[in-house]
């Protein structure tokens, strides 16, 4: 059984109990435990099953690389999925749930796909598209919808209740990786002076150093650690993180950190996590190396653990996950293993090393404890399902025909060291093949460049392929110097602290136990433990025909899991280059893509959500809607009133109010969202006549002129009314999303291809508050305001006629006044500045009561539009339609040469008859029309559709004409008035209309000029 | 999440403070030129691996439109200049010849 051993811990406090649950049930663990080695206190092997076969799985590892034991953590609005018990500091009343079962962890009906195991082969789901659609709906789908997907996604109804933050910084030279490697690189690179900063994933120091043993500079280890921390932390220019993990290196030196806050504390208060944005002239990658397993029949088997995280388990948390521990190997670095667990009073059954002359002073020291080693030997297989009961031993050279078997119920593996190069590799950084220690490790002469085209990252320690204590103090040192002197500092140069540590004798590569293992054995020999993807799955997709690793892995999900592959990658390209008669380097990696480990959503969003997931817009009249019923409509970053809303009024009776009342009394409409950008220079007219369709360059000085704008493909971007102001300027209004896109645009072409033209653009949007005054009696109410105060502008049609504007005061404020009307009312629009805008507006309120005065807000605004048959840039134009298909061809200047869209308008596309048109729809019973609803025509489309012949653009309740009214765009539409089409409801009903002029109100115009 | 200097406000501007402006140098062609000129000038559009130029705006910054010589594949950047020319500036095309001997883009070499 797994336990607690009475001695060894030395990250624990046993004398600081803490309880917690897993699946419900009590258990109890020390602080300084993480939820894996709380749960093997407990004798809880078995901590999940797998993805696809729903196999019992236990702890392998006992870090970020762990496999199998995901968990969901917390519940209600703190309710996480795919949480590593490893990764996991135990707290006082941590519950967790075990993952992808049912019903229970002990008993899972879907564990016959274990049986079924020869169907769910390579490709699996590719080869299941082929077949018949019934066959996918009824019997496949539901399976496997039951079966796939790891943890549950939390309650969508619930948000989650921590906060989290970003954090910016910068560094001379940052150091991921705090390790004996990172902390000697980041001293040597403080010592020359840099700003360093340096991450550490775990809670702890030093990395596996303590662990393994051997001496720097005369002391154990972990004392050394404490001694560089302790000159660390005296340092001005060091910053000291731990529980933040490295997640992914990226362009010109930018990196993620991630600090887990309070995830060992909730409830301390503050944010939970913090994502760390850092811009470093250098990077040092001391992320240490993982061990991979070894590939024999039943790897997978709960007990069956990677040889260091069995060692790491024992001293640093004092568990272990058996009393009877069999040790396979193919290097010397188990025997540590075979040592620490002899020490921790743990029997060991027997040490399997591959080699046939074994290992050196490591395993003359095993064997001198009493414990027996034999070489040449490996596992044929491993006993025992829910945990392990014993192990067949054969010759390493053979097909696996069992020479013994013994008793055991742990088996610690070792297949050797792959150093951690994902961060080395996320910004481009390349890889070389280490025959010697069979691993990829960075290759030095080719990192990952920075602007100026020099490196910007440099590995140290184990991930650069150190191989023991000495060469990766070494290694450390020079990465520490070269990283300063990269980052402009003079390194301190200087012997890299003294190590003393076992010879090892070399190690040998093993893909495969034993070697010729037969097809039995390898259809239970596992590589990815996550994704279930087994050493016959990757020779089958080989035999298939995939020879490229990066198809191979997709083909069979090697390495596509949570984990990223980390202990699966390198045994399963092993596997491949030995299929295809090929070398490992010729294989190659797949791509390593950050981050490292998964984060949060949570942390990636960082304050970033609710109020101020993004900057509120408002204008100055705000507070006025917002106190009087305003339901807020988003309109990009603006909010504006969609109707106010009465008490006892549902929001549809407010929108036809307001459009009744504008028409027949007064609205008001606060207008001050519309783009306004003055244009001024010499060559402003010239520069307008290329942003806009029709002529600006002739319009008088006190007129206005309504103005489309095309892209240069000829597609409308935007539409709104021109003023001339004086003889060099022009105001353009653009729609309330437009303001700084069409700004943008306009600077484009003048900075970019007609910079020696005379022309300034200033977006004044925000300078002015605009208020549309409009009805049968805004002029009546704007005279009562000038009356009032004791004279203004005049206001006449004759002083002031449709399409002009002037410059005066009214009722006191400094305005403009411009005739113009997007409604078909008499109309004025009024500007006045942006610190008049509430006074200005809640003296028309004030002075319209006698009138019948109410404010409007922008469903009004539409219906008003749509009524008079006016088009809105993003209703009737989605970025394929242009000037053409909505009528508009009276906006084109014949006279002009050139303008934006010009020659793109004669293209033959352009030019087709068969364009769909601008119509106006209404519908035969008087309903409303489902907006974007396509018309059907005759025959059917090469894939069996009916034909489209149209779509509604834009659709409303009309409350002037007390029926439905539309707009869209129909093919051959303006010939076709009077006819009948029909639009399927997604509904499931037939909607029938009349194609008509798209004119439903007042079609002589008669109403605004007055 | 490159850094670009720009060259109007010489601030080392994080990627995220610009908007990318798509390929620099392109020669309008509007009414009167042929369905092939007007074709090529709308959609091809240069995609090497190595020497490319860029339009880019600091949009978040000064709001200046300028032009940056870059690799595409090792993200190394030659240099950034105004956009008010209609070739890379002779020192920015030494600079590329110097690291990349026999680099070529459209008709610049
Ligand atoms: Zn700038």
């Amino acid at each position: 059984m797994s336990t607690r051993l009475a001695k060894n811990g030395r990250l624990i406090d046993r004398s600081k109990q803490i309880e917690f649950t897993f699946n419900g049930k009590r258990m109890k663990g020390y602080a300084g435990d993480t939820l894996a080695s709380a749960l093997l206190a407990n004798d809880q092997m078995m901590v999940g099953r797998s993805f696809k076969y729903h196999r019992p799985r236990g702890l392998v590892a006992a870090g970020p690389e762990e496999p199998n034991a995901l968990v969901g953590l917390g519940t209600g609005d703190r309710f996480e999925p795919n949480q590593r018990a490893t990764t996991t500091e135990l707290f006082s009343g941590l519950s967790a749930q075990s993952q992808n079962h049912w019903p229970s962890l002990d008993f899972d009906v879907l564990a016959i796909n274990n049986k079924l195991g020869r169907f769910l082969t390579a490709g699996f789901y590719y080869k299941m598209f082929i077949h018949p659609r019934p066959l996918w709906k009824h019997v496949y789908e539901p399976i496997i919808r039951q079966s796939a997907g790891l943890g549950k996604a939390p309650d969508k109804e619930l948000k989650d209740a921590d906060t989290y933050e970003h954090f910016y910084f910068f560094a001379d030279v940052l150091v991921i990786g705090g390790g004996v490697a990172g902390l000697q690189a980041a001293k040597v690179a403080a010592q020359s002076g840099a700003k360093v900063l340096l991450l550490e994933q775990h809670n702890y120091w030093g990395g596996r150093a303590p662990v393994d043993g051997g001496t720097i500079e005369g002391m154990e280890p972990g004392a050394w650690v404490e001694k560089t921390l302790e000159e660390l932390r005296g340092m001005d220019n060091v910053t000291l993180r731990d529980r933040c993990m490295g997640a992914g290196v990226y362009d010109h030196g930018y990196a993620l950190g991630y600090e887990r806050l309070t995830d060992h504390a909730p409830g301390q208060g503050g944010p939970r996590h913090r994502l760390w944005r850092i811009r470093a002239s250098q990077i040092v990658t001391a992320t240490g190396a993982i061990e991979r397993p070894l590939s024999f029949a039943g790897n997978d088997i709960p007990g069956v653990m990677l040889a260091a995280s069995m060692r790491d388990y024992a001293v640093n948390w004092g568990v272990t996950p058996g009393q009877k521990v069999v040790v396979a190997t193919n290097n010397d670095d188990a025997y540590r293993t075979a040592i620490a667990m002899h020490g921790a009073g743990v029997e060991v059954v027997r040490v399997l090393d591959t080699r046939d002359s074994g290992g050196g002073s490591l395993m003359e020291e095993v064997r001198a404890l009493g414990i027996r080693v034999e070489c040449g030997r490996a596992i044929a297989k491993v006993k025992g399902s829910k945990r392990v009961t014993g192990v067949a031993i054969c010759a390493q050279n053979g097909e696996g025909g069992a020479q013994e078997e013994v008793e055991a119920d742990a088996v610690a593996m070792s297949g050797g060291w792959s150093p951690v190069v994902h961060l080395w590799s996320h910004c481009g950084g390349k890889l070389i093949w280490d025959e010697a220690h069979a691993n990829f490790r960075p290759d030095p002469e080719r990192p990952p460049l920075g602007a100026d085209g020099n490196g910007f990252v440099i590995a140290a320690g184990a991930a650069n392929g150190a191989a023991g204590l000495a060469d990766a103090l070494h290694d450390a040192q020079t990465a520490g110097e070269a990283a300063a002197n990269a980052a402009g500092f003079t390194p301190k140069v200087g012997d890299a602290p003294a190590a003393e540590a076992p010879e090892e004798n070399a190690m040998e590569a093993v893909w495969l136990m034993p070697a010729k293992a037969d097809i039995k054995l390898r259809m239970k020999t596992w590589l990815d433990y996550q994704n279930d993807v087994k050493v016959s799955d990757v020779q089958l997709a080989a035999r298939e025909g995939f020879e490229s690793v990066e198809h191979t892995k997709r083909y069979t999900t090697l390495g596509m899991a949570t984990d990223q592959g980390k202990l699966s990658n390198i045994n399963g390209l092993a596997i491949l280059a030995d299929s295809l008669g090929s070398e490992i380097p010729q294989v190659g990696t797949t791509t390593f893509r950050p981050p490292y480990h998964p984060i949060s959503m949570g942390a990636i969003g960082g304050e970033a959500r609710g109020e101020i997931f993004q900057p509120l817009r408002k204008t100055p009249m705000y507070d006025w809607h917002d106190s009087n019923g305003a339901d807020w409509e988003p309109v990009g970053q603006w909010r504006r009133p969609f109707a106010y809303v009465r008490s006892g009024e549902s929001l549809h009776d407010a929108v036809n109010r307001e459009v009744k009342n504008t028409r027949d009394n007064l609205g008001l409409l606060d207008a001050s969202t519309l783009g306004k950008l003055v244009v001024k220079g010499p060559d402003a007219g010239k520069f307008l006549d290329m942003m806009y369709t029709n002529m600006m360059s002739t319009l008088k000085p006190g007129k206005c002129r309504y103005g489309l704008m095309c892209s240069e493909n000829g597609f409308l971007i935007d539409d709104g009314v021109v003023a001339r102001i004086d003889e060099d300027t022009w105001l353009c209004h653009t729609t309330t999303g437009g303001a700084e896109r069409i700004h943008g645009h306009m600077e484009e072409w003048l900075q970019t291809e007609w910079w020696d033209w005379k022309v300034y653009v200033a977006n004044v949007t925000e300078q002015l508050a605009q208020v549309a005054v409009v009805g049968p009696n805004a002029r009546k109410v704007l005279e009562k305001l000038n009356e009032k105060a004791g004279g203004g502008m005049d206001l006449s049609k004759e002083a002031l006629p449709f399409m002009e504007w002037r410059d005066g005061e009214i009722g006191g404020f400094k305005a403009r006044a411009y005739r113009i009307s997007f409604s078909g009312e008499l109309s004025y629009e009024i500007a006045v500045a942006a610190s008049d805008g509430l006074a200005f507006w809640t003296a028309l309120m004030e002075a319209g009561q006698e009138f019948g005065v109410m404010p409007y807000g922008t469903e009004c605004l539409h219906i008003l539009r749509a009524e008079k048959g006016f088009i809105m840039i993003g209703d009737e134009t989605d970025g394929t339609v242009i000037p053409q298909d909505l009528g508009l061809n009276w906006a084109l200047s014949k006279k002009k040469e050139d303008f934006l869209g010009k020659r793109a308008h004669s293209r033959s596309h352009m030019a087709d008859p068969d364009r769909w048109q601008l119509v106006g729809l209404e519908t035969v019973d008087g309903s409303v029309l489902p907006d974007g609803a396509y018309a059907v025509g005759n025959g059917v489309n090469a894939n069996g559709q009916k034909n489209t012949i149209g779509r509604v653009t834009s659709t409303y309740y009309s409350s002037n004409l007390g029926r439905g009214i539309a707009m869209g765009l129909v093919k051959h539409g303006p010939s076709r008035m009077g006819e009948v089409i029909e639009f399927p409801g997604t509904d499931g009903k037939i909607y029938k209309a009349k194609i008509v002029d798209q004119v439903f109100y007042d079609k002589e115009g008669e109403k605004q000029n007055v | 999440m490159l850094i670009l200097e720009c060259p109007y406000c010489g601030v080392k501007a994080e990627e995220t403070e610009l908007a990318a402006g798509g390929e620099a140098h392109l020669k309008r062609f509007g009414p009167g030129s042929s369905d092939e000129e007007f074709h090529d000038y709308l959609f091809m559009r240069e995609n090497p691996k190595g020497v490319h130029f860029e339009r880019w705006r600091h949009a978040n910054g000064c709001g200046k439109w300028f032009h940056a010589a870059r690799c595409t594949m090792t993200l190394e950047v030659f240099g950034t200049y105004s956009a008010q020319t209609t070739e890379p500036p002779k020192e920015i095309q030494d600079k590329i010849s110097e690291k990349r001997p026999n680099w070529t883009w459209r008709d610049v070499k």
